[in-house]
Parts: structure tokens; C-alpha cells; sequence
């Protein structure tokens, strides 16, 4: 029975993990210390409970943990048929990430990339199969969200673009097309939406709480900016935008400094408890 | 004993949502602002402060809809316990 590697179990990789073991397949997560590992089955456990309540279908907690197995390394995804990578948005550790994976994996394993913003022709470029490497941005929370971006690299081959169609098929994954840019388009427009909110916060112009209210009562948006901002994580918002501002050398994603002080006082959002409101986590 | 896990409910849900006027039979999830990431919060600080596993045929909206539902989950859940 073939595995997929999963590597980095964090907020992302947790999602991706649940999805794929309520979808029958085996996954072996990977982080890098048994701790984050050990986090992130209790989190799966405790999502896949809450799945009814959450909208989704009633989950199996055991079952669901019994096709998962875990590894400290990149090296312990080397037997599996398509790794999802879901690591740190920073290029240095996606990098080494790959260095390892493209050393360690057979010739034939398909590399996925979820990444927020980071090039999938750039990360393919790093690797000695750059056929191979294709980009997957899933949405967060995983298993409550049907659709994602599916970026083939510049040198991406139609088998691969296949292969990862059929597991996001099986995932119960729509994928919408989009060519190899940075941000693709959900994130060239919603960083930049979280950024400028951050920076009315900063500014004093209004308080968290009424900069979402604004985009749900009068856009009707089910979550404000903020929010999602808390969702998705502070750090992995302001890493996006910097790689946004990088890549495109334009001032325009330039971060706000709130974002950076949030993210060094340790306020990632709903994962660490508090970011821009505060949670009752655990 | 459910009129204070009423309170206890009470308290923790308008620490989340001061904006808004929360009463004990008030459905907090139509208030339109309360998304389902809150009913996990919910769940969470209920077996918390209760000291209860709340089993997974429980773990419907429904019961967690309003500070009322959500006390006499309490109260049913502790009095199994008492009897087991
Ligand atoms: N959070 C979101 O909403 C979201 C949505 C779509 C895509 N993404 C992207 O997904 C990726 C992961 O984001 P996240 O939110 O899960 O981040 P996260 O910070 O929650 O998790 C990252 C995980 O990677 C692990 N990691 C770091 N270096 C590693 C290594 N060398 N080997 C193994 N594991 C390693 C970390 O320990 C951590 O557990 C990022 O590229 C991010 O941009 C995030």
C-alpha cells in the first residue's frame, strides 16, 4: 500500500494529514522533533472530533490516527509515492527541506508544494526533477475547505499535474488552474487586504474588532480580515508578505511593522492562543 | 450547581464577544458574527471547567447553541457521572 509524506505539522500539515487519512490513505507526518509531532496527533485527534460540530462528517478519531505514522526528518518521507510539503513559509528551510527529500525520495516521488507565495518554478529549481514539483495551495482549515490552487512549475509535466489531480480528486479537492507567479491569486490580493487592516490597527484608525465588522456587516464576508488573520497564523501572514515584497521589489507589500512586532512577542493568532484577539486554546 | 455553570458559560462567551448583549437563552451562532471555529472553543473550555469528556454523539451544534443548552449538557453529563 503506497504513503504520502507529509512534511511540517503545523497548522497546514495537521489539516492536510486528517484529510488524507479520513480519504483511506496512509500518511506518515513529518516535523522536526517528536514534541511538534506529538502536538500535532493531539490536534488531529481532537479535530477529527469536533468535525460534526464543525459542519463536516461525523470522523472516526482512531481510525483516522491508525493510518497515521510519524518521523522526525525529511528522510522518513523517502518510501512515499507523493510527499505534500508544508513547512515554514521561509525559503531557507523549504530549501534544505527539498535538498533532503529530492536526496532521499525515489526517482519517481511527486513533490508538492503548499506554500502561501513562494514560486513553485523557484523550489522546483532546487531539486535534480523539477517535472516532478508541482504547487498545491490548500486552504486552511484543510478538510473544511473543497477547493485549492493548483500551480504547475514552469517545468511540471502533464503526468504530474495527473497524478496530483487524482489525489486531490480522492482528497474530494476541486482545483482551480493557476500559472507559476508569487501569491497565485488568492494571496497576491488577500496578504495585501491583511496588511492594509493590520495597518489601520497600527495606525489607530480603528480596533480590530471593527475593522471585521465592516467586512462581514457590510461586505458580508463569513470572517473579517483579522480573523483570518489569527486563522491562518501572524507569522505565516507577515513571512507571505515579505516573500510578496521580495519577489516583486514593489513597495506596495511593503510589511506593516505591527505585523512584525506581533510576530516577534510571539501573537501567531488562534495556534498560539492570542494575535489580534485572544483565544482559549488547548 | 446548572445555574452556575450557566454563569461560568455566560462570563466566558461575552469575554469573547463584548460588543454584543448575550443572555442565557440567546443562540449565539445567529448572532452572525460567531463562526463554527467558536463552538471548538466552546467544547474545549465546557470540559475544562466541568472536569467532563463530552462523548461524540454530544458533540452536536445544537447543544452548544445557547448558554442554557450548554448548562443542561453540563448538568446531564455530570449527573451520568454521579451515577456511574
Ligand atoms: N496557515 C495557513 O492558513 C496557510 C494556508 C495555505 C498555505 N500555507 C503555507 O503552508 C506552509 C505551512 O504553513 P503553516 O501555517 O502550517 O505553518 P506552521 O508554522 O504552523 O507550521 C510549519 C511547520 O513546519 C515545521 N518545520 C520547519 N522546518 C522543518 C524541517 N526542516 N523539517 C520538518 N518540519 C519542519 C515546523 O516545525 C512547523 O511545525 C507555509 O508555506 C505556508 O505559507 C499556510
Amino acid at each position: 500500500m503506497s504513503v504520502i509524506g507529509v512534511i511540517g505539522a503545523g497548522v497546514m500539515g495537521v489539516g492536510v494529514a486528517q484529510n488524507l487519512a479520513s480519504t483511506g490513505h496512509d500518511v506518515v507526518l513529518v516535523d522536526k522533533d517528536e514534541k511538534t509531532l506529538a502536538a500535532a496527533l493531539a490536534t488531529i485527534e481532537r479535530n477529527s472530533r469536533m468535525s460534526r460540530l464543525m459542519g463536516g462528517p461525523a470522523l472516526d478519531a482512531d481510525e483516522i490516527l491508525s493510518r497515521i505514522t510519524t518521523a522526525v526528518g525529511a528522510a522518513g518521507a523517502a518510501k512515499a509515492e507523493i510527499v505534500i510539503e508544508n513547512v515554514t513559509e521561509n525559503w531557507d528551510v523549504k530549501r534544505e527541506v527539498y535538498e533532503t527529500l529530492d536526496a532521499e525520495c525515489g526517482p519517481d516521488t511527486v513533490f508538492v508544494v503548499n506554500t502561501s507565495a513562494i514560486p513553485i518554478t523557484k523550489v522546483a529549481a532546487v531539486t535534480g526533477r523539477p517535472d516532478k514539483v508541482v504547487g498545491v495551495h490548500f486552504m486552511n482549515p484543510v478538510p473544511a475547505k473543497p477547493v485549492v490552487e493548483l500551480i504547475p512549475g514552469f517545468h511540471t509535466s502533464p503526468e504530474t499535474v495527473e497524478r496530483t489531480k487524482d489525489l486531490l480528486h480522492a482528497m474530494g479537492k476541486k482545483a482551480v488552474h493557476v500559472k507559476d507567479s508569487c501569491g497565485f491569486i488568492s494571496n497576491r490580493v488577500l496578504m495585501l487586504t491583511v496588511n492594509e487592516a493590520a495597518f489601520l490597527v497600527h495606525e489607530g484608525v480603528a480596533d480590530a474588532a471593527s475593522v471585521d465588522e465592516v467586512f462581514r456587516g457590510c461586505f458580508g464576508h463569513p470572517m473579517g480580515p483579522l480573523e483570518t488573520a489569527d486563522l491562518i497564523g501572524v507569522d505565516t501572514i507577515l513571512y507571505s508578505v515579505e516573500v510578496l515584497y521580495e519577489h516583486y521589489a514593489d513597495s506596495k507589500y511593503r510589511p506593516c511593522p505591527l505585523l512584525k512586532q506581533m510576530t516577534d512577542a510571539g501573537l501567531h493568532g488562534r495556534k498560539s492562543g492570542r494575535g489580534f484577539y485572544t483565544y482559549d486554546s488547548n | 450547581m446548572s445555574t452556575t455553570a450557566k454563569d461560568q458559560i455566560l462570563t466566558f462567551v461575552r469575554e469573547r464577544y463584548p460588543q454584543a448583549e448575550i443572555d442565557a437563552s440567546q443562540d449565539i451562532f445567529a448572532l452572525g458574527f460567531v463562526n463554527s471555529l467558536f463552538a471548538m472553543e466552546l467544547v474545549m473550555f465546557v470540559e475544562k471547567t466541568f472536569g467532563i469528556t463530552i462523548p461524540n454523539e454530544e458533540l452536536r451544534i445544537d447543544n452548544f447553541r445557547t448558554a442554557d443548552t450548554m448548562a443542561s449538557l453540563v448538568a446531564r453529563l455530570s449527573a451520568d457521572l454521579a451515577v456511574a
